[in-house]
């Protein structure tokens, strides 16, 4: 048995390299087929991956809880009755290290010169930071100190617009429970900066207890926010977080919370599957050439074994193998080209020459090709899976010769 | 029939299954080039052609420096004279003034800051979409009252309904404390959350008094009947602005970056794609052309010995291949227009589109045209590559000796 599998081998191996010009061809065109699966899968992968991540940075968290009626009216109206040191106590059962209460309002600011509509967050600076939340990466002046700091974080973008600068005064205005206006003067005491235009001309941070006191709402928030270790299994911390406060308030994972990021993770997912799919079936129609080929090229000498006693089956096998054989050295190459490629590319491509195209899908300026493993076996399983198939027929046919027949053929 | 060609015909069927299966990966490419083509040309054509007429127009005048700060003091003076001086001289109607300014919106019990722009309620309603999807009401009549239209989102968020009151503060054009109660006349669904959260219009004529703008307003829209009109009309536009003002004309590309940016964006990714199809195609056509050759080389010396140059043989080579190409690109043609036919028919979708597509201003089912140039320019392509992959096999034949040839197996 391990005879025949070796001589089948060396047979197949020999044979793949009798017409050496057409296997080189044939292994070119799936080397760059694979390459090409790899190459743009990784810099797709990257893209979203990036505007994932940047996404949840700006929730922020991968599983969030609200008042039932918050996020169809997110208004000061429907808040959360939780203290700091209730949802302590509640995370302190479990390994929930990475958590943030936040009051979160619309809001007006106005600067002496210009006004604009922003969401002001309340927030604890300490647990921001934990979360790496959006408003950490302080730019100009220094971050909030506490959750009484009486100063105000505005994106850099806003301060352009609003024409302001750190240690100049602006004024937010909102609305307490009674609808009556809640207004105060705050400093700027940082600018911070975001990967979107849209987060720093939209976001403005303050300390949760002061805005608490502005808003005339005790110790209320409108959100709490909660970070698990992997964006892409949220299933298990998602389940934790329901069962403590599941009763009484809506908790959501990261996926519903942003439906558009949701669904560009499953959207990636569906067109990595059929980008592979499609070059594998371009590549096909020349793996299957050539494989008739070699059949075609070799009846007569396929009759003479078979004449000679060797097994249908012996030959079904040969055929599988030259294939197999020609589409493992593609891979191989495709695989290290691919990832000759994307290695010198690790510090990221500049596509700032796009980059409010790419703000509309949401996606930043600097494309960050992710080579993940798991789609670098998704190309070569298709690749083998596929190429096993459709080398089928072909070999079928080749076992079927009629000896006599095969032998004669001219 | 042309001896040559004849020749060629023959040699093409001579493999009959390598033939039909090189072609065969060109009418895949060719037919999927014509409907992925299809799709995204069409797209960007709604694309653009959804997000312009929403609200931006294909042009606007405005205060240099206003469209990317669009501050309340960036203004166009006098807009409503200069907005009629164009629609005479351009002899377009699709002409309309507007202002904007941030304010804090307030119902009984729920207050938004956004951004209000003050329209002409005769002229707006031909250059942006919004007032025709007022589906509740109506959009504003009278140049001067104290109305405003809003977004279904708005609407929701500020608990109102047709005839409520909203109050308005905000910052006049100077500076100063600006305020107005109006009445909401209108709500509109575009079924763009972003529109119908941002967006609510007011009379010009009250916008002025209320933000204490003087006459004067931020933005005059211009649209023209397609998108090739626009270069000639910013042209004659520019041209009739008061000699004395630094006003500026720009077009949609300089007011919506993004939107042509995301374009370029996808055509290059996609073209990427495209691009290693047709490489992939190539190569299949270098594998058979190439095994024909080298199956030939026998004959080739005899014919070449009697006398045949190697130039001839080399033509025939590339008439074969120009015979499978165009086989391929007319069967590749008609399957990727008979796939868009019916895709146009039925529409295409893909889970999780409908997310994206809002992003876009696009509909969560599109219905792809075929047209002539996405019929023809991804098999052209296909059709050049192939023949430039037959260019290696047929000038091998230079080198060929004859009697080497003959001897050959």
């Amino acid at each position: 048995m391990m005879n025949s599998i070796k001589i089948v081998t060396i047979l197949a191996h020999r044979n793949l390299w009798r017409n050496h010009r057409r296997t080189i061809v044939m292994v070119a065109a799936i080397s760059i087929g694979v390459w090409a699966m790899i190459f743009m899968t990784a810099l797709m992968r990257g893209m979203v991956n990036d505007m994932i991540r940047d996404g949840i940075r700006s929730l922020p968290g991968h599983v969030q809880v609200h008042d039932p009626d918050f996020r169809n009216d997110p208004s000061v109206n429907n808040l959360l009755a939780l203290n700091d040191s209730e949802i302590s106590s509640a995370f302190a059962k479990t390994k929930i290290t990475s958590w943030a209460s936040r009051v979160k309002v619309p809001a007006v600011i106005s600067s002496e010169r210009e006004s604009r509509g922003v969401t002001l967050f309340g927030v604890n600076p300490a647990q921001e930071k934990s979360l790496n939340a959006i408003g950490n990466d302080i730019v100009e002046g220094h971050g909030l100190e506490g959750t009484d700091d009486p100063g105000v974080v505005i994106g850099r973008k806003m301060a352009e617009k609003l024409e302001t600068r750190v240690g100049k005064r602006v004024v937010l205005m909102s609305q307490d429970p009674e609808n009556e206006i809640a207004d105060r003067g705050y400093r700027v005491v940082g600018l911070f900066k975001a990967q979107l235009a849209a987060h720093e001309e939209s976001m403005v941070f303050a300390g949760k207890s002061t805005v608490q006191a502005m808003l005339r709402i005790d110790d209320q928030v409108s959100e709490v926010a909660v970070m698990g270790e992997d964006y892409r299994s949220v299933d298990d911390i998602y389940k934790k977080v329901d069962s403590m406060f599941g009763d009484q308030a809506e908790v959501l994972p990261w996926q519903e919370l942003d439906s558009y990021l949701g669904s560009m993770l499953k959207v990636m997912d569906g067109f990595v599957l059929v980008w592979m799919i499609v070059i594998f079936l371009a590549l096909s129609f020349g793996l299957v050439n050539t494989l008739v080929m070699a059949v075609f090229e070799r009846v007569r000498e396929i009759g003479l074994m078979l004449a000679l006693g060797m097994r249908p089956s012996s030959i079904l096998g040969q055929i599988i193998v030259e294939s197999i054989l020609l589409l493992a050295i593609g891979l191989l190459i495709g695989n290290v080209l691919a990832l000759a490629s994307v290695v010198p590319l690790r510090d990221g491509i500049d596509i700032s020459a796009v980059a409010e195209g790419m703000e509309m899908f949401g996606a930043s300026s600097m494309l960050y090709p992710e080579m993940e493993w798991r789609d670098v076996l998704m190309a070569n399983v298709v690749v083998l899976t596929l190429g096993f198939l459709a080398s089928l027929s072909p070999a079928w046919r080749a076992s079927r010769y009629d000896p006599i027949e095969a032998i004669t053929k001219v | 029939m042309n001896i040559v060609l004849r020749l060629a015909w023959r040699n093409l069927w001579r493999q009959s299954r390598r033939t039909w299966l090189t072609i065969g990966a060109m009418v895949f490419s060719n037919a999927l080039l014509v409907f992925m083509i299809s799709i995204q040309f069409g797209m960007y054509d709604l694309m653009i052609d959804n997000t312009l007429k929403a609200f931006t127009g294909h042009m606007q005048v405005q205060a240099p420096g206003y469209k990317d700060d669009h501050k309340i003091r960036q203004v166009v003076p006098d807009i409503e004279r200069l907005a009629d001086t164009l629609r005479q001289a351009l002899e377009l109607e699709t002409v309309s003034a507007r202002g904007a300014a941030f304010a804090l919106a307030s119902s009984e019990d729920r207050s938004y800051g956004l951004q209000i722009f003050g329209v002409d309620p005769v002229h707006e309603q031909l250059v942006s979409s919004i007032p025709g999807l007022v589906n509740q009401g109506d959009f504003l009549r009278d140049n001067d009252a104290a109305e405003i239209i809003i977004g279904k989102v708005l609407a929701k968020n500020l608990r109102v309904g047709l005839g409520d009151e909203l109050t308005l503060l905000g910052s006049g054009r100077d500076g100063s404390f600006a305020a107005g109660v109006v009445n909401v006349t209108g709500i509109f669904d575009s079924g763009v959350p972003d529109m119908d959260r941002s967006i609510a219009e007011v009379p010009l004529g009250y916008f002025q008094d209320t933000f204490f703008m003087e006459g004067a307003g931020h933005e005059i829209v211009i649209t023209t009947p397609n998108l090739a009109g626009i270069a000639p009309i910013l042209f004659e536009a520019e041209n009739l602005l008061p000699a004395d003002s630094d006003l500026v004309v720009h077009d949609w590309v300089v007011l919506q970056p993004g939107l042509k940016q995301a374009i370029q964006a996808d055509i290059s990714s996609a073209f990427f794609m495209y691009g290693v199809l047709v490489v992939l195609v190539a190569f299949s056509v270098l594998n058979t052309q190439l095994m024909s050759v080298l199956e030939r080389t026998h004959e080739f010396g005899i014919v070449m010995s009697l006398g045949l140059t190697p130039g001839r043989l080399g033509r025939l080579v590339i008439l074969e291949t120009l015979m499978m190409g165009a086989i391929g690109m007319v069967l590749g043609a008609l399957l990727g227009g008979l796939i868009t036919l019916w895709f146009g028919w039925q529409g295409f979708s893909y889970p999780g589109m409908d997310q994206m597509a809002a992003n876009f201003n696009l509909p969560d089912r599109f219905y792809p045209q075929a047209t002539l140039l996405t019929l023809t320019i991804g098999p052209a392509v296909v059709f050049l590559g192939s023949v430039l992959s037959a260019l290696y096999p047929a000038l091998r034949l230079y080198w060929l000796h004859p009697v080497e040839a003959m001897r050959a197996a």
